[in-house]
This record gives C-alpha cells, sequence and structure tokens, in this order.
C-alpha cells in the first residue's frame, strides 16, 4: 500500500496544476443544476406532489450519485489511456519497484480524492439549498466515494483494454449518459417499464442513488443500506482485479 | 556461469505470437563494463533491454539479473537499475526538476532527499538553468539529459540505454556520450543498444552485433575489426551504373568487393597502394580510403548496411 501512496503522490502533483478549474466546477455545477432542476423540472415530475416530498429532496441525492459517477468514469477514462499511450507515465513508473498492483491502487485513491472533493462540496451546497433533511446525509459522502469508485476501477480496466480513444464515445453514449438518466436520479424507477427497471437495478448507480436518497431523507434501514454498500463495493472489487489483468497485459509485453 | 557477470543470459528467447524477436541467445554483462547491441532495427535489442529491464517475460531460457530471476524479483531488481527508454517518458505537465523529484520518490527517496538528489543530477547534466522550466519546450538533445539524470535518481548499478542519441544532431550526441563516458568512469555499468557504429566505438568496451533476433558475433569494437574486415575501405562512386568488379585484377591485394546501391567498397590493407590501379582500370567518380569500422563488420556478417 505504501507503494501506491507514491503513484498517488505523482497524480497529486499533476493535479497541482489544474485543481482551480475543477473546483470551480465542482461549486458551479450542483448550483446549476439544482436550481434548472428544482425550479424547472420539478414542477413537473411533481405534478399535485406526487413523489410526496419536495423534488429538490428527492433529486438531490440523484443528482450527489450522478457526480461521483461522473467523475470516478472520466478520471479512469482518458487518464488512463494517456497514461499508458499518450505521456506513457505508467512505462516510467514500471522502470522503478513499483508494480502494476500500485499503479491500479494508487489511481484509484487519487479518483477516491477526486471523488470525495467534489462530492463534500456538492453535500454543502444541498444543505445550502435545503435539500437535506437528516444528519444521516454525512453518510452519502462515504458511499458518493465508494459509488465513484464502483464506476472508476470497471472503467480504468476497460480503458486500459482500449486500442484508441474511440471506445470512450461509446462507453459515455450508451453506458453513462442512459444510467444518469434511468437509474432514478431524476424520477422514481417504477415510472419506467419492466424490463428496464430490473436493468437499473442491476447498475452500481441505482444502488447509490436510493441508498443515499434513504441517508438525505433520514430514511435508512440496515439491511437494506448494507445490501446496497455490499453490492456496489463488489463493482469495485471486480473492478480491481480487471485492471489489474488489463493493465499488465497492456504494460508487461 | 561467471559469477561476477551482472546480467547473465543463456538461450534467451522472446516471441510475441508468431514473431520470434529474440532467438535464443547467450550474454554475459561485468560489473563496470561498458556493454553494447549493435544491429539494424528490427534486431530484437529492444526486446531483450525490456527483458533485462523486467517489463517483458522472456518465453524461453535463462535470464539473471543482479543474481535474480526477473520473472519473480523484478521490483527489487528495478530498484537497483536506471533506465533511459528509447521513447521519452518525461511527464510534459511538470517542470524539470519535479520530473526528478517525483520520479525519486517512486524509488521511495524522502522528499528532502529526493530535492537534494535532483539539483545534484541537473548539475550533472548540465541543466541546472533550465530547472524550473517545462519540459515540453526543452530541445531533444536536453530531454534526452533529463532522462539520463532522472534514471540516475536511485544510483543505478546497471545503467540500461535503448538506443540513447536516436534522433539527436550531432553535438547534441556528443554531450550525451561525454556524460555516458564520465558515468562508465564512475563505475556505472552500462547496457546500451544503438544502431549507430560510431556510437557503439566511442562507447563500449564490447558488444554483441545482433540480427534478426540472434547474436552474429561478440566482442570488442577493435577487435572484430580486425578479425572480421581488413585494415581499410576504398569506397568507389561512379558518375552512372556501378561496374561489376573481380578483385582478381588487384592481384589479391583486395580481400573482398562489395557492391552497395550507390557505392562499392573493395576491403584491403592497404588503401593507397590499390588506389592507382583503382583509377587506372575502373575510372571512378571518387575514390575515398578510410579505416574500417563496425559498419563494415555487420556488412560482411550479414550483407546488409545497419541503417536501411
Amino acid at each position: 500500500m505504501a507503494y501506491a501512496f507514491r503513484v498517488y503522490e505523482s497524480w497529486l502533483m499533476g493535479y497541482r496544476r489544474t485543481w482551480r478549474g475543477s473546483v470551480v466546477s465542482s461549486v458551479l455545477n450542483p448550483v446549476l443544476y439544482l436550481t434548472a432542476l428544482g425550479i424547472g423540472l420539478g414542477k413537473l415530475v411533481n405534478r399535485g406532489n406526487a413523489l410526496g416530498i419536495p423534488y429538490i429532496e428527492f433529486v438531490a441525492p440523484g443528482m450527489l450519485a450522478v457526480v461521483a459517477m461522473q467523475i470516478g468514469t472520466f478520471e479512469a477514462s482518458y487518464p488512463v489511456m494517456a497514461s499508458i499511450r499518450w505521456t506513457r507515465q505508467y512505462h516510467a513508473i514500471l522502470a522503478t519497484p513499483l508494480r502494476i498492483r500500485d499503479i491500479v491502487l494508487g489511481h484509484q485513491l487519487y479518483v477516491a480524492s477526486r471523488v470525495g472533493v467534489a462530492a463534500g462540496i456538492y453535500l454543502v451546497a444541498l444543505v445550502a439549498f435545503d435539500a437535506i433533511r437528516s444528519p444521516w446525509a454525512v453518510l452519502a459522502w462515504p458511499v458518493a466515494i465508494l459509488l465513484g469508485l464502483s464506476f472508476s476501477a470497471p472503467v480504468s480496466a476497460f480503458s486500459a483494454w482500449l486500442e484508441n480513444e474511440g471506445g470512450f464515445n461509446a462507453l459515455f453514449r450508451f453506458g453513462i449518459t442512459p444510467l444518469f438518466l434511468f437509474s432514478g436520479t431524476f424520477f422514481p424507477l417504477a415510472r419506467l417499464p419492466h424490463g428496464v427497471r430490473e436493468l437499473a437495478y442491476l447498475t452500481p448507480l441505482w444502488h447509490g442513488v436510493d441508498l443515499m436518497r434513504h441517508l438525505t431523507l433520514g430514511t435508512p434501514r440496515l439491511w437494506p443500506s448494507l445490501g446496497h454498500v455490499a453490492y456496489i463495493a463488489l463493482w469495485f472489487v471486480v473492478g480491481l482485479w480487471l485492471a489489474e489483468r488489463t493493465h499488465t497485459k497492456k504494460l508487461i509485453t | 556461469m561467471n559469477d561476477s557477470a551482472l546480467i547473465h543470459a543463456r538461450g534467451l528467447r522472446k516471441r510475441f505470437g508468431d514473431l520470434t524477436a529474440v532467438d535464443g541467445i547467450d550474454f554475459d554483462v561485468q560489473k563496470g563494463e561498458a556493454f553494447g547491441f549493435l544491429g539494424p532495427n528490427g534486431a530484437g535489442k529492444s526486446s531483450t533491454m525490456r527483458m533485462i529491464a523486467c517489463v517483458s517475460p522472456p518465453t524461453d531460457g535463462t535470464l539473471r539479473i543482479l543474481d535474480m530471476d526477473p520473472s519473480r524479483d523484478g521490483p527489487l531488481i528495478r530498484g537497483r537499475l536506471g533506465v533511459v527508454p528509447q521513447l521519452d517518458t518525461l511527464d510534459n505537465e511538470l517542470t524539470v526538476r519535479e520530473n526528478l523529484i517525483i520520479y525519486a520518490r517512486y524509488f521511495g527517496i524522502s522528499r528532502k532527499d529526493a530535492r537534494v538528489r535532483a539539483d545534484e543530477l541537473l548539475e550533472f547534466v548540465q541543466l541546472t538553468d533550465r530547472a524550473k522550466s517545462k519540459v515540453e519546450p526543452l530541445s531533444g538533445g536536453m530531454k534526452r539529459r533529463l532522462t539520463i539524470a532522472r534514471s540516475l535518481v536511485n544510483n543505478p548499478e546497471v545503467l540500461l540505454l535503448d538506443e540513447p542519441t536516436t534522433g539527436l544532431d550531432p553535438q547534441a550526441r556528443h554531450v550525451v556520450w561525454e556524460r555516458l563516458f564520465r558515468l562508465k568512469q564512475q563505475g556505472v555499468t552500462l547496457v546500451l543498444t544503438t544502431h549507430y557504429m560510431d556510437e557503439a566505438e566511442q562507447l563500449c568496451d564490447r558488444l554483441v552485433i545482433m540480427d534478426r533476433g540472434r547474436i552474429a558475433e561478440e566482442g570488442s569494437p577493435a577487435e572484430l575489426i580486425t578479425r572480421l574486415s581488413t585494415r581499410e575501405v576504398v569506397e568507389l562512386r561512379f558518375p552512372d551504373e556501378l561496374p561489376e568488379i573481380d578483385s582478381g585484377v588487384f592481384n589479391g591485394q583486395v580481400a573482398r568487393v562489395e557492391a552497395l546501391p550507390d557505392r562499392i567498397l573493395l576491403y584491403t590493407d592497404d588503401g593507397d597502394a590499390i588506389v592507382p590501379l583503382v583509377h587506372e582500370k575502373l575510372h571512378p567518380q571518387s575514390v575515398l580510403v578510410r579505416r574500417s569500422s563496425l559498419e563494415d563488420v555487420f556488412l560482411s556478417l550479414t550483407g546488409r548496411t545497419l541503417i536501411d
């Protein structure tokens, strides 16, 4: 693990050059989304108070989960491909005592930090928008980090496996965007037809959304919550295992 | 097996699918020497280097590095090697100095020591005044020197250099050679690949000539030239078609005639002695007498030139 921290440190060193921009967007995004959704879309989805709660309270945890997914996915896409193919930093690292495992874990640590910072800012914004009902919401923060990792680990495996950046378009278009729209983020899954709904249950995003929603509304129940955590963690662990394999295949030839 | 060998290979083989890049080679690199793999592109030099750098498992054969097994002790071995890869892997986003510091951190060197080491190495490769510059705008020669500095952060016992001066202009190459020579004097074992015969002659105490995955010959540059070529070479150029030449016309003074696409080489021990005869019989446009080089050794071994 100490070795992985050396890789983590190098990611942070690179991040020092771009952190201002990313923090600004981490603050601006929630404000823009919450304003637009809370005022605009909410009126439509929550007609006649169909949800039983203000729309902003419904959509806030959904957006938090989406942010975790987006950062987790993005940070594991182009940056990983760049480190293997363009800047070749991973090749440089492999001329030192560090191993593939350290490269993969160090990168995941970095993604966890990125998600952690953005999710933290988001949670504070949610409090400011009066979208949080319960102190349980504090736990939504680690859940957001785990959710981010459940995307970044398998996506980094995918990025190492890809031969060129074309595959990312497919990932975002057919993977991330549908998840973003149909995982109970903006409206309850119950409004989706059977078949599509079950598909959503398979994704870590829905589990994250459902868990975070219970936390911010103050209605978590032990076993379902643990089930959600376990399912999200499973994606992370399997993703790590795959990532080590695909990175090895690409870098040790 | 030689006990003092830092790198020991027997029957070393590397296959990629149907392609055999390295086809069963034997060599030993001794402590403190500069050892070279000379050969054209595609000879298997880089594949050999990647196996020594522990980032490419051998398909077959024995490979021991610092008396360890690269397939098992890769990280331990890599901690004692320095690697200068063929393609620069510097971080363009960071400054020159930051590149060295982060690299030192990979080896577990403390931040404080890393900063001291970085400054020493910048001094050594004459980049102190560029310490705070980004990497991107540096010249090719400066990037190479920075890569060499980076490969030295861990005080390696063996420095692996894959085509260290390919793509550099002559002046930048000489600066790199001079620094590498200094390292050799300090006792660092150098292992390098090159397809430049002048680089091999400048730097290597001993080298192997590689061709198509195999080692064709082994020895010191001078020894190889003496053994496998004549003392001198007469190069002839012609305005039009190259004539057919029968070495018999030189009364046994020419050991071998080599016809290249653009010139003809006459291998002889005394070039000046046959020049009058050459003018009289062949009427060449130009005649150049020079000493034999490793290029000629390679030509006589394989019938091809090093740089196609």
